[in-house]
C-alpha cells in the first residue's frame, strides 16, 4: 500500500518536473514547479516530517512562487515563439544524462553507514516534530540560525537597491 | 518500510532535471525555476537520510536551505527585472555583450 | 547532544561563545550601523560610509590580530576561530579595506554613488569570514550564501550600466546552479556518516572504516570539489566569470577576484584536509587534474585579451590554477604557500584594478590594453606602481608574487608532484608575456591621449601606496609572513 503511494506520487513528481523543463509558457513551467512542490511535501509527511512538509508548503509553494509567478506577470513575458533551447542544448541533455547515470551506479552500490541516532517515529509522535526541531536548533545549530537573519537583510538590501525605481 | 533507496534514486532522477533544465533553456526565470527543482531534490535526499539515521539534522539543513532558496530569489528576481528594463528581454542568448 | 530531554539551560547547550566569532559580530554591527547613517546623509556625503567603514574595518582586524594563537570553538563546534581563520580573516578584511578605498572615486564618476554598497561589502566580508572559520558544513554554506547574494547584488550594483546588469544576472545563475551541486555533495556526506560537522567527519571515517568503501561518500565528495571548483572559479567550471568580472564595476571586480576566491579555498582546505584526510589519495588526484586545467586554460585565454578587465580575469583564473598546485601538494609548505599566496594575491591584484579604475573613464570607457600607451611617461610614479603589481603577477622577483609561487611549487616537488610543478613553472613562463605586453604599452608607445583627466583622490592614493608595500616588502623580507602561514595551517 506504502509502496503504491510512494511510486504514484513519485511518477507525479518526476511527470512535473520535466514538464518545468519543457514547458513553452513559463506560467505553465512555474505551475508544473508548484506541483512537484506539493508532491515533495507529501513525501516528507510519509518522511515523519510534518513541520518540514508545511513550511515547504510555505514558503516554497507560497512565497518563491508567488514571486516568480508576480515577475512573469510584471514583465509580461509570453510563450515562447522561438527556439526554447539554447544552442548548447544537445550538449547540456547529454551532460545530464551522463550525471543520472552516474549517480544511480553509485546510488545502487551504496548503504546506509551513517551513525544512527535516537529519533525514531515513536519518539517524534510521542514528543512532536516542531518540538525536536526546535531542540536541535536552538541548542545545536544556533549559530547558523543567527547568521540567516544577516543573509535576510542582504537579500532586502540588495532587492531594493536593485529594483527601486529612484534612490 | 519503504527503503531508502527509493527516495534517494528519485531525488537523483530530480536532481538530473533541474540540471539539465539549467543547460539548455533559455528564459532566465525557467532556469531559475530549474535551480529551485535541484535545490529541492536536495532537501528531499537530507529529509531521506534524517528518517532512517534517526537524526534531526538533516531537517535543520533543508530549514536553512528553503532560507536561502527565497532569498536568492529575491535577489535573482530583482536582477532580472534590472536587465529587463534595460535590454527588454530576459532570454540568456542575449546575455552577449561579452564574449571571447 | 541528547534531543530526548528538554534541556535545562539553554544558552549553557547552546554552547555561546562570543570570543569565537568576535570579528563577525564586530563588523556586522558596524555594517548594521552604516545602514541607518547613510539614510540621514545626503548624497554628496556618501563618502563619509566609506571613512565609517574603513574605521570599523580597522577595530575589526585589531579584533583578530587579538585572537591569535588562542583557538577558540564555540556554538558545540560550529566555528572554530584558530590561526588558519584568522589569518584568512586577515586576508579578506586587507581585501575590503583596499576596496573601499577605490569605491568612492569610481561610484562619483558612474553615477551610482548609492551608499548601500558600503554595508554590502562589510556584509560580503562577514560571509567570507564565517566560511573560513566554520567547522560545521551548515556554517561554511551559509558563510558562503551571506557571501554569494551580497556578490549577485555588488556585480549587478551599476544599474544603468548594460554590462553590469548581464554581470549580475550571470553571476546569478551560475552561482545558483554550483550551490545546488555543493549541497548535493554536502547531503551524500551526512548520509554517509551522520553529521555534518568537520571534525565528527573525520572521527566516524576512522573509526568505521567501512565507509571509505561507500560509493555514497566518494560521489559526496566529488559533487562537494565540483561546487567549490564553481566558487574559485577552476577550470573547466569557469564558464561565464571572465564575463562577470568584465561586466561588474572595477572596485567590486578587485574585490570579487580576491576575497571570495580566497574564501572558497579556506572552506575547500578545511572541509578536504580535515574532514576528508582519509580519501586523501582520492582528491589529491582530482585536484592534480584541476590545477593543470585551471592553469593553461586561464593562461592560454588570457593571451589573446584586449580588454584589460577581461585580461585580469582570465589571469586570476591562472592564479587559482597556481594555489590549486599547492593545495594538491597537501603538504605544510604547499598549504603555507596557499595561505600566503592568497594575502599577496590580495595586495598585488587589488592594486593593479586601482590603476585600472584610475584610467577607465565614465561608462567603462579607457579598459583596453592598448589605452594605456604611454601612461609611463606620463605619470612615472603611477606606471612604477603599475609595473610593480604587473612584475609580481608574473612572479618575477623580487615581489611577493614570486615568493609565493616558489614556495607553491617546491610544496608540490616536495610532496613528488614534479611534472606539476614543471607545468606550473612553464605556465608562469607563459604569464610574462601578456603581463608585460601591458608595460610595453606603457613605456614604449607613443601617447594616444592626453591623460589629463586622471586625478588621484587620496584615498586611491593610499591604496596604491599599501598595494606597493604589500608587494615588495614580502617580496624583499618574506620571513615575517612565512612564519605566520607556517603557523597558520591546520596540520
Amino acid at each position: 500500500m506504502e509502496t503504491i503511494f510512494f511510486t504514484i506520487v513519485a511518477a507525479v513528481t518526476v511527470l512535473s518536473g520535466i514538464m518545468v523543463v519543457t514547458c513553452r509558457n513559463p506560467i505553465n513551467s512555474a505551475l508544473s514547479l508548484i506541483l512537484t512542490f506539493f508532491c515533495i511535501a507529501t513525501l516528507y509527511v510519509t518522511l515523519d516530517a510534518p513541520f518540514m512538509a508545511a513550511v515547504q508548503v510555505l514558503v516554497y509553494a507560497g512565497a518563491i512562487m508567488v514571486l516568480i509567478v508576480f515577475v512573469i506577470m510584471l514583465l509580461n513575458i509570453r510563450s515562447e515563439v522561438g527556439r526554447r533551447y539554447t544552442h548548447a542544448g544537445i550538449i547540456g541533455t547529454v551532460v545530464g544524462f551522463l550525471m543520472l547515470v552516474l549517480t544511480f551506479n553509485f546510488l545502487n552500490n551504496s548503504s546506509l553507514t551513517g551513525a544512527k541516532g535516537l529519533i525514531t517515529t515513536d519518539v517524534i509522535n510521542k514528543i512532536g516534530h516542531t518540538e525536536l526541531i526546535a531542540r536541535s536548533m536552538f541548542t545545536d545549530f544556533l549559530l547558523p540560525f543567527e547568521i540567516t537573519s544577516i543573509l535576510l537583510l542582504v537579500a532586502i538590501i540588495g532587492a531594493v537597491i536593485l529594483s527601486k525605481k529612484k534612490i | 518500510m519503504l527503503s531508502l533507496h527509493s527516495y534517494l534514486i528519485l531525488s537523483a532522477i530530480l536532481f538530473s532535471i533541474g540540471a539539465i533544465g539549467v543547460l539548455i533553456r533559455r528564459n532566465a526565470i525557467v532556469i531559475f525555476m530549474c535551480v529551485e527543482l535541484m535545490l529541492n531534490s536536495v532537501n528531499l535526499t537530507f529529509i531521506a537520510f534524517s528518517k532512517y539515521l534517526g537524526n534531526m539534522d538533516g531537517q535543520i539543513f533543508v530549514f536553512f536551505v528553503m532560507t536561502v532558496a527565497a532569498a536568492e530569489a529575491a535577489v535573482g528576481l530583482a536582477l532580472m527585472i534590472a536587465f529587463y528594463k534595460n535590454r527588454e528581454s530576459i532570454d540568456v542568448e542575449d546575455l552577449n555583450l561579452m564574449k571571447w | 547532544m541528547d534531543m530526548l530531554q528538554f534541556p535545562a539551560n539553554i544558552a549553557a547547550a547552546a554552547g555561546v561563545n562570543f570570543a569565537a566569532i568576535m570579528p563577525e559580530v564586530i563588523l556586522s554591527v558596524i555594517a548594521m550601523a552604516l545602514l541607518l547613517v547613510n539614510v540621514f546623509i545626503n548624497s554628496e556625503q556618501k563618502a563619509y560610509l566609506g571613512y565609517l567603514s574603513l574605521i570599523g574595518i580597522v577595530v575589526t582586524f585589531f579584533s583578530v590580530v587579538s585572537g591569535w594563537g588562542a583557538p577558540q570553538s564555540g556554538f558545540n563546534n560550529s566555528v572554530l576561530q584558530d590561526n588558519f581563520s584568522l589569518f584568512f580573516k586577515g586576508t579578506f578584511l586587507v581585501s575590503a579595506f583596499l576596496t573601499i578605498l577605490i569605491t568612492d572615486q569610481y561610484l562619483k564618476r558612474e553615477e551610482c554613488n548609492w551608499g548601500e554598497i558600503y554595508p554590502l561589502i562589510l556584509f560580503a566580508t562577514v560571509g567570507m569570514m564565517l566560511m573560513a572559520s566554520g567547522t560545521d558544513l551548515m556554517t561554511i554554506f551559509l558563510g558562503l550564501e551571506v557571501l554569494s547574494v551580497s556578490l549577485y547584488v555588488l556585480a549587478g550594483f551599476n544599474r544603468a550600466n548594460l554590462k553590469s546588469n548581464e554581470a549580475g544576472l550571470k553571476y546569478f545563475l551560475l552561482g545558483a546552479f554550483s550551490t545546488g551541486f555543493l549541497l548535493y555533495g554536502m547531503a551524500l556526506i551526512y548520509g554517509s556518516t551522520g553529521t555534518t560537522r568537520v571534525a565528527a567527519i573525520a572521527s566516524y571515517i576512522s573509526q568505521n572504516g567501512m565507509v571509505l568503501s561507500n560509493p555514497m561518500l566518494v560521489a559526496g565528495m566529488l559533487l562537494m570539489a565540483v561546487g567549490f571548483s564553481f566558487k574559485i572559479a577552476a577550470a573547466p567550471f569557469h564558464m561565464w566569470t571572465p564575463d562577470v568580472y568584465e561586466g561588474a564595476p572595477t572596485p567590486m571586480t578587485a574585490f570579487m577576484s580576491v576575497g571570495p576566491k580566497a574564501a572558497g579555498f579556506a572552506a575547500f582546505l578545511r572541509v578536504f584536509i580535515v574532514a576528508l584526510p582519509a580519501m586523501k589519495a582520492d582528491w589529491s588526484e582530482l585536484l592534480w587534474v584541476l590545477a593543470v586545467l585551471t592553469m593553461t586554460v586561464g593562461n592560454i585565454t588570457a593571451l589573446k585579451q584586449t580588454n584589460i578587465k577581461r585580461m585580469l580575469a582570465y589571469s586570476s583564473i591562472a592564479h587559482a590554477g597556481y594555489v590549486l598546485v599547492g593545495f594538491t601538494a597537501g603538504n605544510a609548505v604547499g598549504t603555507a604557500g596557499v595561505l600566503f599566496y592568497m594575502l599577496s594575491y590580495a595586495f598585488m591584484n587589488i592594486g593593479a584594478f586601482a590603476i585600472i579604475v584610475l584610467v577607465g573613464r565614465k561608462g567603462e570607457e579607457n579598459n583596453n590594453v592598448s589605452d594605456y600607451a604611454g601612461f609611463g611617461f606620463k605619470h612615472p610614479v603611477l606606471g612604477m606602481c603599475m609595473s610593480i603589481f604587473l612584475f609580481s603577477l608574473a612572479g618575477i622577483p623580487p615581489a611577493a608574487g614570486f615568493i609565493g609561487k616558489f614556495y607553491l611549487f617546491s610544496g608540490a616537488i616536495q610532496a613528488g608532484y614534479v611534472w606539476l610543478a614543471i607545468i606550473g613553472v612553464l605556465n608562469s613562463a607563459a604569464s610574462v608575456y601578456y603581463y608585460l605586453r601591458v608595460m610595453v604599452f606603457m613605456y614604449m608607445k607613443d601617447p594616444t591621449e592626453e591623460f589629463d583627466w586622471l586625478a588621484v583622490s587620496p584615498s586611491l592614493a593610499l591604496c596604491l601606496l599599501l598595494s606597493v608595500a604589500g608587494v615588495l616588502i614580502p617580496g624583499i623580507v618574506p620571513g615575517t609572513l612565512l612564519d605566520l602561514a607556517q603557523k597558520a595551517i591546520l596540520m
